[in-house]
């Protein structure tokens, strides 16, 4: 086990090593930089002014030593300035960091709350009513594009409550943050909680024609052990890789919640950024966000020895 | 007089009175306010954008200003603000500023007329500190330096007289500046000597604007401060506002469709809908074949039908015009009777039968269509206009190909003259020919496009700068205009409209109708408690 982690740790690095380059190399390739994205704001191009500007930035060094001054600056924990704000990186990253956090754990929550209880009464109902009609709410939590659904939020509490749920001032307390984060993290998380029933179900129905669950009616237990205890335990494996993957992609889905909900969170700030091109802020927050996937994926996998006894890491 | 007459008078009077008082300005409260998107910096200077000088014009002042409460923005408006007085001299240049006394700026020091030399020095490139950005240095062509006579008087110098300098420095894009603050600083933490104080900017997130309590103009502001929420999704901020989260909409937010939502959703909301100065038109790259050829850019400029450009776009709430905002609501646009000269603005089948034969006589025809891409910036207020104007050259043999350019590479496309043929959007920062010829059609200026470069025409627009008597300088500034849409320098489509909402409450705001970017110092503004 002691090997397999250290052998993990060294691919995680190398992995982040690779996300570097290619970040850093994919941010060169798209057309413009910051000068031009400031002069367009301006309506005009100067070449000398943007030629001045794009030195003052070290945009005109070559490519390696732009490289290098970042993974040297990053060593010694400078992240660099923003070319937008031209404060410090770290200070315009580190406090949105955890507003997506939370309102990731709390849709990540959400969708397990409801999504996995879900898939085992889906299951164990299987083609009855209820299990059809669960069937269709899942289906609509995957087809409905999360900023519809988001849109549509808003505008019903617009219309019947005179209110709107938006990001508009930071909380006071927890109670508050709460209750302004439920209900993006409610809209992001119907489609992973989506997800997650329909994974559960179809691993619980799969679990549920093994011998050994036959077994275990025939010797008289409940069905609530049966299912809960014998069956689930077997199904949640793929559920919880599923679980892991979805962690990392909601970063990624929760642009368009952040947009839409106005919550400052590092989502959509990457996105701006990109808009932007400012570069310290996209490359940093690209390797953070690849480093939180990796630590993810390999916290799965150890989960999964907690999980199976069977599975053994040599 | 009778008693009942005299009863009766004192209850009309009465009467007047409430609404007298009851609309008399109450000082403070927060006004909320949301925000399209993150501002490029706060320094007006460097910017050319709403997203700047929207928020950032409270905490500045200028040499003088538009008088907020009237509606039209013109020289005749022009009130003091840190000069108590101006004055010229005989020649008609030099221009004397009688400066404010007592005044400070925001971290406290003294501002003099050293300020106000240093800002001009910024601007013409003349001092140490450089701007990263100068997006109005061809304002300036015909001043030659400013002078601080003493601490409280200031002289600007001109090569020429120019009595539209005055509107130059009315404008929301002319602060003052101080001395001993860098550029930098103000780009990302400015100071001035205007009626609110900057706090924070957090991205993506909100702006921050409290009172300056040491502020110099007694009384003002009423308000105890601003407070900007940045909300990018146009759907989510009009929702905020319908839901009244907001007291104020962005300046020109809600477009003529929005406008029929908010007043449906939100009855009691104020709209104040009103030009934008902002026109719709088209570049055409003169260098580039078959466009270095006069019939052809006559030909299209001839085939626009304008009028479905405004009904389609705009719901009808536009206004056909050459170079400048059309009358009423332009001060200086052509009467209807001169742009009718102009190519394109006559009976459209005639117009259309006139293009085919230039295109003819350019060797095109039905069997022989010119193929183009039409470029232009991948937004919507971009891309649609392009699409109808594809749609409408085919009618004289030009085959357009929409050619979509990511925003960041737009201007840079344009400089390069990498096109043929584009669509683009034009802001005029003040209702005036001296910002619309010198920025836009003058020779070597960084913001025309097309770098259309016309000798007679550059004299013309001098001449009509030094023109004292400004009815005269509007006959010649028409004359100009006609010329500039002949010539096909930068044919115009459309000059629209668009509203700016706030709360019933929100009190002392009047919105000009020929400039959308002088409005924004707040300090005349208060909320109804």
């Amino acid at each position: 086990m002691a090997s397999y982690v250290i052998r993990r740790t060294l691919l995680m690095a190398l992995t982040l090593i690779g996300i570097s380059i290619v970040i850093f190399g994919l941010l060169r390739l798209v057309p413009g930089n910051i000068a031009d994205i400031l002069f367009d704001a301006a309506g005009f191009i100067d070449p000398a002014e943007k030629a001045a500007l794009e030195d003052e930035l070290g945009l005109s060094d070559p490519i390696p030593v732009q490289y290098w001054n970042w993974i040297w600056g990053l060593l010694q924990g400078d992240l660099g300035f923003s070319y937008v704000t031209e404060l410090p990186a770290y200070d315009e990253i580190a406090p949105r960091i955890p507003i997506t956090a939370k309102l990731a754990v709390l849709a990540l929550f959400f969708s397990v709350l409801f999504g996995l209880p879900l898939g085992v009464i889906s299951a164990v109902n299987q083609n009855s009513a209820l299990d059809y009609v669960l069937r269709v709410v899942s289906l609509s939590g995957l087809s409905l594009p999360s900023f519809w659904l988001a849109l549509l939020i808003l505008m019903g509490f617009v219309h019947w409550f005179d209110t709107i749920p938006i990001y508009t001032d930071p909380p006071d307390n927890l109670w508050d943050e709460l209750v302004l984060y439920s209900i993006p993290a409610a809209a992001v998380g119907f489609r992973s909680s989506a997800l997650i029933m329909r994974l559960t179900r179809s691993s619980m129905l799969e679990v549920m024609r093994q011998d050994y669950i036959r077994t275990a009616k025939a010797k008289g237990a409940t069905d609530n052990s049966v299912n809960y205890g014998h069956a689930l335990s077997n199904a949640v494996l793929p559920v919880v890789t599923i679980i892991g993957i979805e962690a990392a992609f909601l970063i990624g889905g929760l642009i368009v919640t952040e947009t839409v909900f106005n919550i400052p969170g590092v989502a959509r700030f990457l996105v701006e950024a990109i808009q932007w091109r400012d570069y310290p802020i996209v490359q940093n927050l690209v390797l953070f966000i690849g480093f939180v996937t990796v630590v993810t994926n390999f916290l799965v996998d150890i989960l999964y020895v907690a999980l199976d006894p069977r599975i053994k890491y040599e | 007089m009778q008693p009942k007459t005299w009863l009766a008078g004192l209850a009309v009077v009465a009467t007047l009175a409430v609404p007298v008082f009851a609309a008399a300005q109450q000082a403070g409260g927060t006004l909320k306010l949301y925000h399209r998107g993150n501002p490029p910096s706060g320094s007006i200077h460097e910017e050319a954008t709403y997203s700047t000088t929207m928020p950032y014009q409270s905490v500045f002042n200028n040499l003088v200003v538009f008088n907020s409460q009237k509606d039209v923005e013109s020289i005749e408006n022009i009130v003091p603000d840190l000069a108590t007085s101006w004055s010229w001299d005989s020649t008609k240049t030099k221009l004397t500023f009688k400066l404010r006394e007592g005044v400070k700026w925001h971290d406290g020091k003294p501002f003099t007329a050293k300020d106000v030399q240093c800002t001009f020095d910024l601007l013409q490139g003349k001092s140490k500190a450089k701007l990263r950005k100068n997006p109005r240095k061809s304002w300036y062509w015909n001043l030659q330096k400013v002078t601080a006579d003493n601490d409280y008087q200031a002289t600007m110098h001109l090569g020429q007289p120019q009595p539209a300098m005055l509107a130059l420095l009315a404008s929301g894009y002319t602060p003052i500046y101080p001395c001993h603050v860098s550029p930098k600083t103000m780009r990302t933490n400015p100071i001035g000597t205007g009626p609110f104080k900057f706090v924070e900017l957090k991205q993506n997130e909100s702006i921050k604007f409290v009172k300056n309590e040491d502020y110099w103009k007694p009384g003002r502001p009423y308000l105890d401060g601003h407070d900007w929420t940045i909300i990018k999704s146009r759907a989510t901020r009009v929702l905020g506002f319908i839901a009244k989260e907001f007291d104020f909409t962005f300046a020109n937010d809600i477009s003529i469709p929005l406008l029929k939502d908010v007043n449906e959703k939100y009855s009691e909301a104020v709209c104040h809908t009103a030009p934008t100065n902002i026109s719709l038109n088209l570049i055409v790259n003169r260098e580039k074949p078959p466009f270095d050829n006069a019939d052809v850019r006559l030909a299209m400029a001839t085939a626009l039908d304008r009028d479905a450009f405004i009904k389609i776009l705009f719901q009808g709430e536009g206004q056909k015009g050459g170079a400048m905002l059309p009358p009423p609501s332009g001060t200086w646009g052509m009467p209807d009777n001169v742009l009718a000269k102009a190519a394109g603005y006559g009976d459209k089948a005639v117009d259309v039968k006139k293009a085919q034969d230039l295109m003819k006589k350019a060797g095109y025809g039905p069997d022989n269509r010119l193929a183009v891409k039409v470029s232009t910036r991948n937004i919507a207020t971009y891309r649609d206009p392009a699409v109808i104007l594809i749609d409408q050259l085919k009618s004289i043999y030009i085959d357009g190909e929409l050619e979509p350019i990511e925003t960041s590479n737009w201007h840079a496309k344009v400089a390069r003259k990498d096109y043929s043929v584009g669509m683009n959007l034009t802001g005029i920062a003040v209702d005036d020919p001296d910002v619309t010829f010198f920025e836009n059609y003058a020779c070597g200026s960084q913001r025309n496009y097309t770098g259309y470069c016309n000798k007679e025409l550059q004299e013309l627009f001098m001449k009509q700068s030094s023109m004292i008597d400004q009815e005269a300088r509007k006959k010649l500034v028409w004359e100009i205009d006609a010329k500039l849409q002949l010539d096909v320098a930068r044919p115009m489509i459309a000059h629209y409209n668009a509203a700016t909402c706030h709360a019933p409450k929100v009190k002392g705001f009047v919105r000009k109708k020929n400039g959308s970017y002088s409005d924004w110092r707040f300090e005349d503004i208060w909320l109804q408690q």
